[in-house]
């Protein structure tokens, strides 16, 4: 089932949470809004679930509009970050709730609903824990076991507001997974609310990027990682270094720094955008560039060593940071306070006067 | 050898103190607590179950079991129920209201909630015996449609609930208070109706304090005397409450007797108290695991 969502407007008080919203989710797909707390990803997720009304803006699932329903019929499974399991119901009754509240007409009968929460409980692997109470579970089972109940009523939206929030990285990432094999398996379309970028891009067939209540950009997690359309979006996804200055005669400048620009470009003042794993690190500079730093911070965990650049002879407002392989760091050993130069292969240069970004090659 | 020594003693003392608390002053302010319990409540108590017990068994029956004390035993308990039923559902919806809702007024509305504990209970039941005699405010509507409350049962359960509805808002309050709305949300993201939402979702998270705050009200009021009498009317067998009789035999210089039905009424409300600790903890444990 497809959500069109239509020129929504969400207003709190005078506060305005939601800025005119156009934005289709695609069926069968699993999309994530992703956005810093305060972007309007919950009250878009909500209003999809209609818990939230909008002032304005129409929902449609697959075409039928819902925007007037009331959240009991619109049939989404809706799970919530921090569960929201009854206290005084065990883990069975949790997640019979939903059949055992149907109407008598179309309430199946105890049998079957004991068979359905059996079913469930095996489908989220926690057969064993049936006749526990919320209060005597941990956090990964209890969202699992939301989980189960949202599913209980068989959705074809199933909408999760921070599902992984409150628990911790292990826990979070072993879900994570889960989810994503169970969303394949069903094929429901789920739409998930984070502020993880690592969850979003690993874990979605689209990414709704979101801050101050607009839509940034929406785009699959590649193309969304390697062409974010502002700024914004750049920052927020993953760790970014940026030049600011200049340009001169196809020559960005700033102190010491300095940097050819491969194609003719106007002059402006401008930032440029670099991942850490689009920067070399060298002991001399190149023809190219001149970006001269001192190593503030090695940090050896994980698949690369992340080294932490401090500029020298110029400014920025966040430290550099560049990943080497532990191959390369063993055969150069770099110590603290070394001086050495950054050489970019790519980067997305913004000019103050231009709307677009321009992605620049140096190979 | 001798330097040895030295050298190992303060080692000894520091392992000492294993069972040292971070918090000082334990021992002195629950002797100074469990001191003035005693002096202010356990002692009269124990006074009061010591004089009762003087007169003998057959005495202390008689006492208890003359007419009529029983018809005041019934009058007590019938309006003491009445009012704590009616108190739960009122303070129920009170507090609902001071939860739930933002309105303007909404701060003074929860401080007024606390009047009846403040207010003297003769100024509140002479208060009530003027709006509800034939000729009140209240009264003389009622006498329209041929209700009477001043000066008959119906009076005691009016003073009663009046003077003890705080127990039941302020009891419910704070559970309503830490309740998540997102329980509600999800029960009728799933498909419950309104009512089911209530019966299934917030009256078994509501009901223990509920059921604590009735208990409390129905305790306060078998006691309540200076409300009531103003209002009651105070007729033998048919208006006479327990504090009241209490009253009465002292009066006649009777102690012995006074104490004997003070025993009673003070048993009866420590036994529901105690019942209804008891009670709870289990339901709260539970929930709360453990």
């Amino acid at each position: 089932m497809s959500i069109e969502i239509q020129g929504i407007n969400k207003f709190f008080d005078k506060f305005q949470a939601l800025h005119d919203i156009n934005l289709t989710i695609p069926d069968g797909q699993l999309t994530a809004l992703l956005g810093p707390s305060g972007s309007g990803k919950t009250t878009l997720l909500r209003i999809i679930a209609g818990l939230e009304t909008p002032e304005q803006g129409r929902i449609r699932f697959s075409g039928r509009d819902v925007t007037d329903l009331h959240v009991r019929d619109r049939r989404v499974g809706f799970v919530f970050q921090h569960y929201a399991l009854f206290r005084h119901m065990t883990v069975a009754e949790n997640v019979a709730f939903g059949l055992n509240v149907l109407p008598r007409k179309e309430r199946p009968g105890k049998p079957e609903i004991r068979k359905r929460v059996k079913d469930l409980l095996e489908m989220v692997q926690l057969e064993h824990l049936a006749d526990r109470y919320p209060a005597q579970l941990s956090g990964g089972q209890k969202q699992r076991i939301a989980l189960a109940r949202a599913m209980a009523m068989r959705p074809e939206i199933l909408l999760l507001d921070e599902p992984f929030g409150a628990l911790d990285a292990k826990v979070r990432k072993d879900l994570r997974r889960w989810l994503r094999s169970l969303h394949d398996e069903l094929h429901f379309t789920s739409v998930f609310v984070t502020h993880d970028q690592e969850e979003a891009l690993e874990l979605s067939d689209q990414v709704v990027v979101m801050s101050n209540g607009r839509i940034e950009q929406v785009d699959t997690p590649l193309e969304l990682y390697g062409r974010p359309d502002s700024r914004f979006v750049f920052e927020f996804l993953g760790q970014v270094n940026v030049l600011f200055g200049k340009i001169r005669d196809g020559v960005m400048s700033q102190g010491d720094a300095w940097i050819r620009l491969p194609e003719g470009c106007e002059n402006d003042d401008a930032q440029l955008y670099l991942r850490p794993h689009e920067v070399r690190l060298t002991q001399s500079a190149s023809d190219e560039a001149h970006l001269p730093f001192r190593i503030e911070a090695i940090n050896l965990i994980g698949a690369e060593v992340r080294i932490e650049l401090k500029p020298d002879g110029w400014e920025c407002e966040e430290l550099w940071e560049v990943g080497i392989s532990h191959t390369e760091f063993n055969a150069r050993q770099p110590q603290r306070g070394d001086r050495c130069f950054a050489v970019p292969d790519v980067g997305h240069l913004f000019c103050e006067h231009a709307v677009e970004p321009k992605t620049l090659e140096w190979r | 050898m001798a330097t040895n020594d030295l050298s190992e003693r303060p080692t000894k003392r520091l392992s000492a103190p294993a069972t040292k608390r971070v918090l000082p002053g334990f021992g002195l302010s629950l002797g100074i607590s469990l001191f003035f319990i005693s002096l202010v409540l356990l002692l009269p108590i124990s006074g009061l179950f010591i004089r009762a017990a003087g007169m003998g068994w057959e005495q202390f029956w008689f006492v208890i079991t003359d007419p009529r004390v029983v018809a005041s035993y019934k009058v007590t308990a019938l309006a003491a129920l009445a009012a704590s039923l009616f108190n739960c559902v009122f303070g129920l919806l009170m507090a609902w209201v001071l939860v739930r809702y933002e309105f303007p007024g909404k701060r003074l509305l929860d401080a007024i909630m606390d009047l009846p504990f403040a207010l003297p209970t003769a100024v509140a039941g002479i208060t009530l015996a003027t709006l509800f005699a034939e000729n009140g405010w209240y009264g003389q509507y009622l006498a329209d449609v041929g209700i009477e409350v001043a000066f008959t049962p119906l009076g005691i359960v009016v003073a009663m609930a009046f003077t003890s509805v705080p127990f039941v808002v302020r009891t419910v309050q704070p559970v309503l208070e830490e309740m998540a709305p997102e329980d509600e949300e999800a029960a009728m993201s799933l498909g419950a109706s309104d009512m089911t939402v209530f019966r299934k979702i917030l009256f078994p998270t509501l009901w223990p304090a509920v059921v604590t705050g009735g208990a409390l009200s129905f305790a306060r009021s078998l006691g309540e005397y200076g409300a009531v009498i103003f209002i009651a009317g105070n007729s033998p067998y048919i208006s006479e409450v327990i504090s009241l009789m209490i009253f009465v035999r002292l009066e006649e210089y009777d102690f012995p007797a006074a104490s004997a039905i003070a025993a009673v009424v003070m048993t009866v409300s420590l036994l529901l108290l105690l019942a209804i600790n008891v009670w709870q903890g289990r339901y709260l444990k539970r929930l709360h695991g453990g």
